[in-house]
């Protein structure tokens, strides 16, 4: 398994790109919110001068997931920052795919399962934290601040900013998790009758749901070849 | 540009195609970054065993005459004043302690910093909610941010129990004479003298809270005195 330093390194090279593209970040820390703040003021205001201003916004909403359905754009990213069972968090992360947005999950106490996030950047507490200290003691501090020293690295290698990545999700011709072979869309609306309106990756699409069980705005379902062929837990 | 001029650019970026060799370096910059917090915060907690024990004996003493603990700080530090705060008011274990950042409430900093300006978004706090039994720590890399200058000169004005947390050699802060304990990091990164400034406060913390279970009586099973 990659070290943290390897997942840093990996999630930074993404999200300098993601920044690339006119990415916004959007920070969402629900139990620790002022971790979330301390992220955006590192990116839109930088410690180091001359070291370019980064949109990064935390989210402080009383409903994280409807804030964030109305503010994310496909190509955005949104950092997460929790433990692994946040309900709030594991709403948002499971439901990003369908807005078109790369996920960074940070946190400490036992990890979210492989694959849970696009990228997952857990403090090293050699299992020993079970109250999770690392949220206090600075250790996550250091993940987001690393992160944030890594990105601007990044922005001096242009050349490797342009590079898609085996991570790069957007183009849905030349990624097969994209592909029509089975794409995640949101419902936004149905007519109850088998024809449902979907949000996913791409844009908004019309989709026939006759084949799944009955669905409701806010549900996840995954799409081949312009239906539903099943709901997504 | 031709292949036979390129070893005199080697630094042409906008060329750059080695993906592999960029990850690896900054794998690398990363451990080495992660060391090096590690080994500042081992090295300022052992340099500051007896500034945390004066500091968290005088704080467990102000919290058991009722005192209440305010936290303040700019930027990065602000949230780390909250986390601070957090740490106090909803502890991961121990007993939940009277505790808040002045920091939070956008009204009240924006109404203080447009009308009397932002030199005393702080002050004007602690002279509105602060009694002689309360205490206040103030957070800051430089140790020279005026809004929390006058916020101990307020603080010690009113008795409250003060104490900075600063980085670099501490500033103004380690000069002032309103700021009665003073713990440094003595480094020269912002992000590093952070980090280490969260730990800092986790282990007055942990002080504080240590304090408060030997003096529980309810954890003093066989003692005849109590009550």
């Amino acid at each position: 398994m990659a070290d943290t330093g390897d997942c840093l390194a990996v999630t930074a090279l993404n999200l300098a790109r993601r920044f690339g593209q006119r990415a916004t970040m959007w920070c969402l820390a629900p139990q620790w919110p002022e971790h979330a703040r301390h992220v955006a003021v590192e990116f839109v205001h930088p410690v180091v001068v001359g070291k370019r201003a980064l949109p990064a916004v935390s989210i402080d909403a009383a409903d994280p997931v409807a804030a964030l359905r109305a503010l994310v754009r496909a190509g955005d990213v949104i950092l997460v920052m929790s433990r692994s069972d946040e309900p709030a968090v594991r709403a948002v992360v499971r439901r990003a795919v369908a807005w078109g947005a790369t996920t960074i999950w940070m946190g400490c106490g036992p990890r979210p399962p492989a694959g849970a996030a696009d990228h997952i950047v857990w403090a090293d507490d050699d299992g020993d934290d079970p109250h999770g200290s690392a949220v206090h003691d600075g250790r996550l501090v250091l993940l987001y601040h690393v992160l944030w020293e890594l990105t601007h690295v990044c922005f001096e290698h242009p050349g490797l900013l342009t590079a898609v990545g085996d991570a790069e999700c957007l183009d849905g011709d030349v990624c097969v998790t994209c592909s029509d072979e089975g794409r995640v869309g949101e419902v936004i609306d149905t007519d109850g009758a088998g024809s449902t309106v979907v949000r996913t990756s791409r844009g908004i699409e019309t989709i026939d749901t006759t084949i799944v069980d009955v669905v409701a705005p806010g549900d996840l379902v995954l799409i081949h070849a312009g239906a539903a062929i099943a709901e997504v837990p | 540009m031709s292949d036979a001029t390129d070893f005199l650019y080697p630094f042409i970026e906008a060329d750059e195609r080695d993906t592999g060799a960029l990850l690896l370096d900054l794998g690398e910059s990363a451990r080495s970054k992660v060391r090096t917090s590690a080994a500042l915060r081992q090295a300022t907690l052992a340099r500051s065993t007896s500034v945390i024990d004066t500091a968290a004996e005088a704080m467990s003493e102000r919290f058991a005459r009722g005192g209440r603990l305010f936290v303040f700080g700019n930027g990065g530090s602000s949230t780390d004043a909250a986390s601070l705060a957090a740490l106090f008011l909803q502890p991961p274990w121990g007993q939940p302690l009277p505790a808040r950042a002045l920091v939070d409430d956008s009204a009240v900093l924006t109404a203080i910093g447009n009308d009397v300006g932002f030199d005393l978004v702080f002050s004007r706090q602690l002279i509105a909610h602060a009694a002689e039994a309360d205490i206040a720590i103030g957070l800051s890399t430089s140790g020279n941010s005026r809004n929390l200058l006058y916020a101990f000169e307020e603080a010690s004005g009113r008795g409250l129990l003060t104490i900075g947390i600063a980085g670099y050699s501490g500033g103004e802060m380690a000069r002032s004479p309103h700021v009665q304990h003073c713990l440094l990091v003595d480094d020269d990164s912002v992000h590093r003298i952070q980090e280490t400034q969260a730990a800092l406060g986790f282990a007055l913390w942990s002080e504080v809270q240590s304090r408060r279970s030997a003096n529980d009586p309810a954890r003093r099973s066989g003692d005849d005195d109590v009550g």
